[in-house]
């Protein structure tokens, strides 16, 4: 059995139940499966208290018995506890009674839910006595690597598909990371690092600390739960591109429930996705367990992942809590982030507008009952992905600096209002 | 003729650590059993009970994923390179 590290316990396969030493170690040796880690909950359930909350720092880390390092945390202290916004005019525009943001456009450092995983990912990676991190990532993650590990003193290569929004790349290069552009899609960068990965002893957040990772953002459903008064919404919608975090936010909840932070009932976790991309999404609808994979084709770049390794995870998220999949197009993003821009003052990135895109019809097709309440997790900044709403949000109005050109201008609109 | 194969770090142990082996097989499927032949125990590394590629193995033609192509009946010809990979979390 493998040496107790804090509480954690061990590498556990979800495959087949073959345990492993806490090392960087991401899949089974056996079936590839992907490896889990094991927490002493007994132990976690006398020192997780909401007792023991009310006094600890608002971040993530308030959660530390269950993320997975072995000490104290050494990278991104101040990252997590994102306002919970509630939504009332979105609420009314998509006809539902009672609705939540989780606004993690504004997480620290990097503007994105990828702060949560790497915090995790380095502060392991440290402990584990690495001094290189690297990545696979459609942006977020990158920007997340190149600030986190700027600010640890370590050095960092992340690896990006050649096509990302200009704000994700300058967001990576301004920390003095090692950005490497691959003419490819995300797919085969991924598959690239794996090769990489495995001949270069470094920590790859995504691949051989995935384990660590992974469970990074377990800690934004904790926050929902405890930002609601100790409640598990009845339904929350989340982005899927892997199909990592929506696995995560359905972990955090049976772990509040297990350690007795919270009392069990009834929730759902739906998925959203870009039509130009939605291997997931396109499984459940055709009511399949397993997905096919896609060449993914859409403005939602940081969702572009065709062979989403969680997928399969993903499809049982929703047969064990009933909740379901929905994916919209490219124009359907654009409107969604408008639509959260307008009502909300919230302003995200394209995948932002995948998710009140998707919940709109969740709640227009009943899946998410009208009566009932629902948190919209929103996971990265809008300022980074300019270029997909830029030409579609209107545009400026220009006059020299006379009051008469104001007032023409004022009374010419007024006549089209009018009209 | 031949193609290469990339063995994934997992499965090297069962390699003797080579990184990279050849085969004069004529697809995907006759080449995991070349390398069953060669290697005992590696096919149910790759194949499930039903003889199907598992869920969480990618494998890749000059880099195109097999699903795309004929998964098992993916031709192979000389010079071709085979990758087995392992499914990567989201970034």
């Amino acid at each position: 059995m493998a040496k107790t590290q804090g509480f954690m316990q061990a590498l556990r396969c979800r495959e087949c139940g073959r345990t492993y030493d806490l090392e960087a170690r991401h899949v089974c040796e056996f079936d590839f499966g992907p490896l889990e880690v094991v927490y002493d909950y007994d132990r976690a359930k006398k020192s997780l208290t909401r007792q023991a909350l009310a006094s600890r720092p608002h971040s993530m880390w308030r959660y530390r018995e269950l993320l997975p390092v072995a000490g104290e945390p050494t990278v991104g202290l101040q990252v997590g506890f994102t306002p919970l916004v509630r939504a009332d005019r979105l609420a009314r525009k998509l006809g539902i009674r009672e609705l939540w943001i989780k606004n993690d456009a504004v997480n620290y450092p990097t503007l994105s839910f990828k702060d949560r995983v790497v915090s995790v990912a380095l502060s392991r990676a440290r402990e584990l006595g690495f001094d290189v991190v690297a990545c696979a990532s459609t942006g977020n993650l990158a920007n997340s690597v190149a600030a986190n590990a700027a600010s640890a003193g370590m050095k960092a290569f992340v690896f990006i598909p050649s096509d990302l929004e200009q704000g994700k790349v300058i967001n990576s290069l301004v920390y003095g990371a090692n950005v490497i552009s691959i003419k490819g899609h995300y797919d085969e960068v991924n598959r690239l690092c794996a090769e990489i990965a495995g001949k270069y002893h470094w920590a790859f957040v995504n691949v051989n600390m995935r384990p660590y990772y992974a469970e990074g953002s377990k800690s934004q459903g904790f926050e929902i739960v405890e930002q609601l008064g100790w409640r598990i919404p009845r339904h929350t919608v989340v982005p899927m591109a892997s199909g990592s975090l929506l696995t995560k936010i359905q972990k955090s909840y049976q772990e509040a429930v297990k350690i007795g932070l919270v009392e069990d009932g009834e929730y759902s976790v739906h998925g959203a996705q870009a039509t130009g991309c939605s291997p997931i999404s396109a499984a459940y609808k055709a009511g399949l367990d397993f997905f096919k994979p896609v060449k993914p084709n859409t403005i939602a770049k940081s969702l572009a992942i065709g062979t989403p390794a969680d997928g399969f995870y993903a499809l049982k998220v929703f047969k064990e809590t009933g909740g379901a999949a929905e994916d919209v197009t490219d124009d359907e993003i654009r409107e969604g982030i408008k639509l959260l821009a307008e009502t909300e003052g919230i302003f995200s990135e394209t995948a932002g507008g995948v998710t009140v895109g998707c919940a709109k019809k969740l709640i227009a097709s009943g899946k998410i009952p009208a009566d009932d309440s629902a948190v919209l997790c929103i996971t990265g900044n809008g300022l980074k992905t300019l270029d997909a709403v830029a030409g579609h949000v209107g545009q400026t109005r220009e006059i020299r600096p006379s009051l008469r050109e104001f007032d023409a201008l004022v009374e010419k609109e007024a006549q089209m209002i009018s009209r | 003729m031949s193609a290469t194969i990339r063995i994934p770090t997992p499965l090297r142990k069962l390699t003797n650590n080579e990184e990279v082996v050849e085969t004069s097989a004529t697809n995907i499927g006759a080449a995991i059993l070349d390398l069953q032949t060669r290697f005992p125990g590696i096919q149910e590394r790759l194949l499930d009970s039903n003889g199907e590629v598992r869920r969480f193995v990618n494998v890749y033609v000059n880099e195109e994923d097999i699903r795309f192509l004929q998964n098992k009946e993916t031709p192979l010809k000389d010079g071709d390179e085979v990758s087995i990979i392992p499914a990567i979390a989201g970034g």
